[in-house]
């Protein structure tokens, strides 16, 4: 028993040199196979003295441990080579491009439709609607836009053949309209606002006969000028996503509002770049004020106990002032790269919550 | 609305820069368009003499002009008609900029004859339109020195944006008296005295209306003046005309067009002489003729106020004077005419005429119906310091319309209306200042507001004025608060399906396009007929002169402008309105696509496919799938409307009898259709009508799955059918075989040719049976094969492939 050390370095060596997994299946045969040489020298214990045995035995089993662990191990490491030589011949060129995949846009018209949406959404007010064919008392007469009123005359309206009762058919030359149906439907409170087409016989560079606007009323007991101008100021601060971007109301005239106002947002334009925020100069982006006491008589609600206010603001513009978009007409040409370049992604749907500017 | 800082000074005491004065009046209401300094760039020009022009020696049209200039002589070119030896001209030297040419003045040859510096018409410094010829100097003006001087250019002018209510700010003394309210100064008196009357006026005044058209012309004041000399208006007037772009033309029609532009209250001077008997203000008859100043000849209609003698009309009332009776340098009596003309009829007559004027344009908007008297008194000093001449007594007729309306208005309402406490003092100062007479009536102020603002009709005008002069700046910004924190949904659950439906046509690869609600006749014939109703009366053009009646047609004009620019694989959609005609409820929402050329970009893990009807009927499904509506519930016909190909397109219905309603149609576009709109096929097309969907009330609840623990089989068949059975039928054959066990069917081939015969079709199907409550022997799985293929025998005559 005394040549164990010389047999374990043989047997270690031999599995350490096996090549493949036969090579190593042969050398366990060798060692521990029925005709093995650790194999034999186990069924020689017997013949030993108890003292002896108990001692040679040990020695066996350790042996025997050793070179069953040593097999384990290089089988593991000729198993990953073959893995190896397998994978490294399945290679591909991974900067090859990918299979082609649905890439759909949003057109910016409907984001800022959401992202106007998700703002008044978060103040209490909720989408209303109306027919972009109206008669001319909703869109003018209810307003308080009299027949030969200038402010009617200013509003390059197309006209459909008249209804059979005489009224004429316009095209809704604006969103405001749908003020009057709402307050016919419905009684105070009422928080809306009505995006939508709007349409003025108008085509140049900075005119197209079609564009949007979105529309909002607050209408109940209490809300007065000073809460317009909280509403609009956090709107726009939240819209173009400016903490402290200066916002100024600057009287003006609508025949529906009363008092009236325009409102500008900061700006700066220096060497011909307009960039929204402070800067010292004043970009107008909408017209608002209290609704005029004749227009909620007009729809029955009672100008002595309700008030509110009404603002409108084109779509195109607040888009075209946030998404850095030159030309008006660009939103109707459905040219495929100005689709692509200004359009979102199906799922970047806003929110207050995951913020409205990337 | 433009005025000169040095004529609002005659109406305004004031302190105040011109910058001040723009951000007040913007501030007010009154927005400013811009201030110009005339001079600017206009500096270096300078006073130059013509000495001698003769012709040029290679051009017929070109003088050459030799002038005294400050520098000394120089010889220049010049094409303007009225250059002339003795003509005081505006000289520019070699190197100045001209602003007119946006260009720098090379000394050049032109013609072969060098040409040292320019004269300049007004065109050439950017002053104004005319381009008669060569800027004509006073002949006193004195060589070199800057023209800005001698022509007052240096006057800064106002360009003001009145808002249509602000008829009164349509004259210089209405904008300041709203600067003085504003604190910017003070109001200066205006003081008129009567101008007595040396003769009664040999021309009599009579307003001849029934009592139902009174209000057309309610009151007439008119005087004469005779023996007077018409001449070439002073300096001043002429520098406060040329300043806001007028050019002065005699003294009598610049002092008209002063009290215009500084009061606000149009005047008409009619040349006495040449007026035939009295004047008659009436309604225009029918078809009668007017030849209006200029020469232009009008046909009027019985709405019209005309002013006439003996010949017939010699003023259209508010809007302009007659060519026949008008003033000219001859002019030595004169007869002044200070009306009020209704705005409204004023309005309409100047647009059926498409006249536009000053006097309608302040007239349409409201002037001051107390003012006639005045501006005759105001004019008539003017024509008597200016031209000379002797007064009659006024002429009368009728009598100023009504204008003190009184308002009760409580002040507390600019701070419950206008969100600001102004303290009553102020409140009443600012009205007063307006030009309101404020006294106490019950607790609230009875105001009574000026004939000058025929806007101010209710109490909330009179908020608007005091918030107004007050400072719109200087009300505090205050929350709108909701009654809960968390809001109502916005949208509606019909408006939320439309947005789902856009995100789920953008996710299958389809791109958004939002085209005009417009489209032409001709294509829009081709895909529904187009109701008279929805014909526009003025259309943009002939490509736009109806209302959609499909969504369609203009996705495929976009398809082509994408084509032409080199694009040609399209795949678009757009959710918007179609119109079936004029009333609220022909207006639909819909959802449309179309796809062409490519199915998808050129790659080398994908052979090439062209997009056919299944992709439109997956773009469909697609919608139904996001908003809700199971497929199961869903009917499929081949029966789609004209403009698609008959044998590849079809219906989606909902399940029911024959009256259940369309809710899309797919397939490829016809390609008649595609060809007469220059379109390249195959195209194909959607229209999903999201207003006829089931509502989510109707929606079938499904059941939640059964989470069964035992294993599923599959099994696959393939049915030789008749080629014209519909796969549809064959599916449904084989899910209603054995309902509670069939969870999934596939078809997963379709095969015809070979060895099937001519007229049949191979249909392979892959069925999945799901058990729930043990796991089937062989014998339960042969049962439902055999159930299976004796219903799809029963329904559609298929047998088993063998």
């Amino acid at each position: 028993m005394e040549n164990l050390d010389g047999l374990r370095d043989e047997v270690l060596a031999s599995v350490g040199a096996a090549a493949d997994l036969d090579a190593l299946e042969g050398a366990r045969i060798s060692a521990l196979g029925r005709k093995g040489r650790i194999t034999a020298l186990m069924k020689g214990l017997g013949a030993l003295a108890a003292d002896e045995r108990r001692h040679a035995g040990q020695a066996l089993n350790a042996l025997q441990a050793e070179v069953v662990a040593a097999i384990a191990r290089r089988k593991r490491e000729l198993g990953r080579g073959e893995l190896d030589a397998r994978l490294a011949e399945e290679r591909v060129d991974v900067t090859l491009p990918v299979r082609p995949g649905p890439s759909g846009r949003i057109h910016p018209i409907s984001q800022t439709v959401d992202e106007v949406v998700a703002i008044f959404g978060e103040m209490g007010f909720q989408v209303a609607e109306g027919p972009d064919i109206e008669d001319d008392w909703y869109n003018f007469t209810a307003l308080n836009i009299p027949p030969e009123h200038p402010a009617r005359q200013e509003m390059d309206t197309f006209y459909l053949p008249g209804a059979k009762d005489g009224s004429r058919l316009v095209l809704r030359t604006h969103t405001s309209p749908v003020q009057i149906r709402t307050m016919q439907e419905h009684a105070p409170p009422l928080r809306i606002i009505v995006p939508g087409r709007t349409y003025r016989c108008d085509s140049d560079a900075t005119h197209s006969p079609m564009f949007h606007q979105v529309e909002g009323l607050l209408v109940d007991e209490s809300t007065h000028f000073g809460h317009l101008k909280g509403c609009l100021i956090e709107f726009c601060r939240a819209y173009f996503g400016i903490e402290d971007l200066p916002v100024r109301f600057r009287p003006s005239y609508f025949p529906f509002t009363e008092p009236s106002a325009e409102v500008d947002i900061g700006c700066s334009r220096e060497a011909g770049e307009l960039k929204i925020g402070r800067g010292g100069d004043w970009l107008e982006i909408l017209g608002c004020g209290m609704v005029n006491p004749k227009v909620l008589e007009n729809c029955g609600v009672d100008p002595a106990r309700f008030q509110g206010f009404a603002f409108g603001m084109g779509l195109e513009r607040i888009a075209m002032l946030k998404y850095g978009i030159a030309d008006l007409r660009t939103f109707f040409d459905s040219d495929v790269r100005w689709l692509k370049h200004f359009g979102f992604a199906a799922l970047d749907i806003p929110s207050l919550v995951g913020g409205l500017n990337r | 609305m433009k005025f000169s800082l040095s004529w609002l000074g005659d109406h305004l005491e004031t302190e105040a820069g011109v910058d001040e004065i723009a951000t007040r009046l913007t501030m007010l209401g009154l927005e400013v368009d811009s201030v110009e300094t005339r001079a600017q760039g206009l500096e270096d020009f300078t006073v130059a003499r013509v000495i001698e022009a003769r012709k040029h020696p290679n051009a017929d049209r070109l003088k050459l002009c030799l002038l005294e200039t400050k520098d000394g002589e120089a010889e220049v070119v010049c094409g303007a008609p009225n250059a002339r030896a003795g003509l005081k001209g505006v000289f520019a030297a070699p190197g100045s900029f001209i602003p007119g040419l946006g260009a720098k003045l090379k000394r050049a040859k032109i013609r072969g004859v060098e040409s040292a510096g320019m004269l300049l018409s007004e065109l050439e410094m950017g002053l104004g339109e005319e381009h008669g010829g060569i800027v004509e100097l006073p002949a006193d003006a004195p060589i070199g020195a800057p023209v800005v001087d001698v022509m007052g250019l240096d006057d800064p002018v106002f360009d003001l944006e009145i808002t249509p209510n602000r008829g009164d700010c349509l004259g210089v003394r209405g904008i300041a008296r709203d600067l003085a309210a504003a604190g910017l100064g003070t109001l200066k008196p205006l003081v008129i005295e009567a101008v007595p009357g040396a003769y009664e006026s040999p021309i009599g005044v009579h307003l001849e209306f029934d009592p139902a058209d009174s209000q057309a012309c309610p009151h007439f004041v008119g005087r004469h003046i005779r023996g007077l000399v018409n001449r070439e208006s002073p300096d001043w007037l002429k520098d406060r005309l040329l300043a806001v772009g007028l050019r002065p033309i005699s003294a009598l029609v610049d002092i008209t067009n002063f009290l215009t532009l500084g009061y606000g209250r149009p005047l008409h001077a009619f040349d006495a002489d040449r007026v035939a008997g009295d004047l008659r203000v009436r309604l225009a008859k029918s078809g009668e003729r007017f030849e209006a100043l200029g020469g232009r000849t009008y046909e009027l209609d019985g709405e019209m106020t005309v002013i006439c003698d003996d010949h017939g009309a010699d003023a259209l009332g508010g809007i302009m004077g007659g060519e026949r009776t008008g003033c000219t340098d001859a002019t030595t009596n004169v007869f002044l005419e200070s009306a009020f003309f209704d705005p409204v009829r004023t309005a309409a007559t100047g647009r059926k005429l498409n006249l536009t004027s000053d006097a309608r344009y302040r007239f349409e908007r409201g002037i001051d119906p107390a003012f006639q008297v005045n501006g005759v008194e105001l004019a008539t000093r003017l024509v008597l310091e200016l031209c000379g001449g002797e007064p009659s007594a006024l002429v009368i007729a009728g009598g100023a319309p009504d204008s003190g309306r009184e308002i009760a208005f409580a002040p507390e309402r600019v701070a419950t209306l206008g969100g600001i406490d102004v303290p009553v003092a102020e409140a009443e100062r600012i009205l007063t200042a307006l030009g309101f007479v404020v006294g106490a009536a019950d607790g609230a102020l009875a105001v009574t507001v000026p004939s000058w603002r025929n806007d101010i009709v209710g109490e909330a005008c009179l908020v608007e004025e005091v918030v107004r002069v007050f400072g719109y700046d200087r009300v505090p910004a205050v929350p709108v608060r909701c009654a809960s924190a968390l809001p109502e949904p916005a949208l509606s659950p019909d408006q939320a399906r439309r947005a789902t439906a856009r995100r789920a046509l953008a996710a299958q690869g389809l791109i958004e396009a939002v085209t005009l609600s417009f489209t032409s006749s001709k294509h829009a014939e081709m895909f529904a007929s187009v109701p008279e109703s929805l014909r526009l009366v003025n259309p943009i053009s002939a490509e736009l002169d109806v209302m959609r009646p499909s969504i369609l047609p203009n996705l495929i004009a976009a398809f082509v402008r994408n084509a032409n620019r080199g694009f040609p694989d399209a795949a678009l959609f757009e959710v918007g309105p179609q119109y079936a005609g004029a009333r609220p409820a022909d207006q639909a929402t819909v959802a449309a696509g179309i796809r062409a050329g490519s199915a998808h970009a050129r790659s080398w893990a994908r052979p090439p496919r062209g997009v056919d009807a299944f992709d439109a009927k997956d773009d469909a499904l697609a919608v139904f799938a996001a908003v809700g509506i199971a497929t199961s519930r869903v009917r499929i016909e081949a029966k789609a409307p004209d403009y698609y190909h008959p044998g590849r397109s079809g219906v989606l219905r909902l399940e029911g009898g024959e009256a259940a309603p369309v809710l899309a149609t797919f397939g490829e576009i016809h390609p008649a259709v595609l060809s007469a709109m220059d379109a390249r096929g195959p195209a194909a097309g959607f229209e999903v009508y999201l207003d006829s969907l089931p509502g989510s009330a109707d929606r079938a609840a499904s059941a939640p799955p059964e989470l069964s623990p035992f294993q599923p089989v599959a099994r696959d068949f393939a049915f030789v059918v008749d080629a014209d059975v519909a796969a549809a039928a064959v599916l449904a054959a084989v899910r209603g075989a054995e309902a509670s066990l069939i969870a999934e069917v596939q078809l997963f081939d379709v095969f015809s040719g070979g060895g099937l015969g001519a007229g049949k079709k191979s249909l392979a199907v892959g069925v999945v049976l799901q058990p729930k409550d043990r796991t089937l022997t062989d014998t339960e799985i042969e049962t439902v094969a055999e159930k299976i293929i004796a219903r799809v025998g029963k329904k559609t005559g298929g047998v088993l492939r063998t």
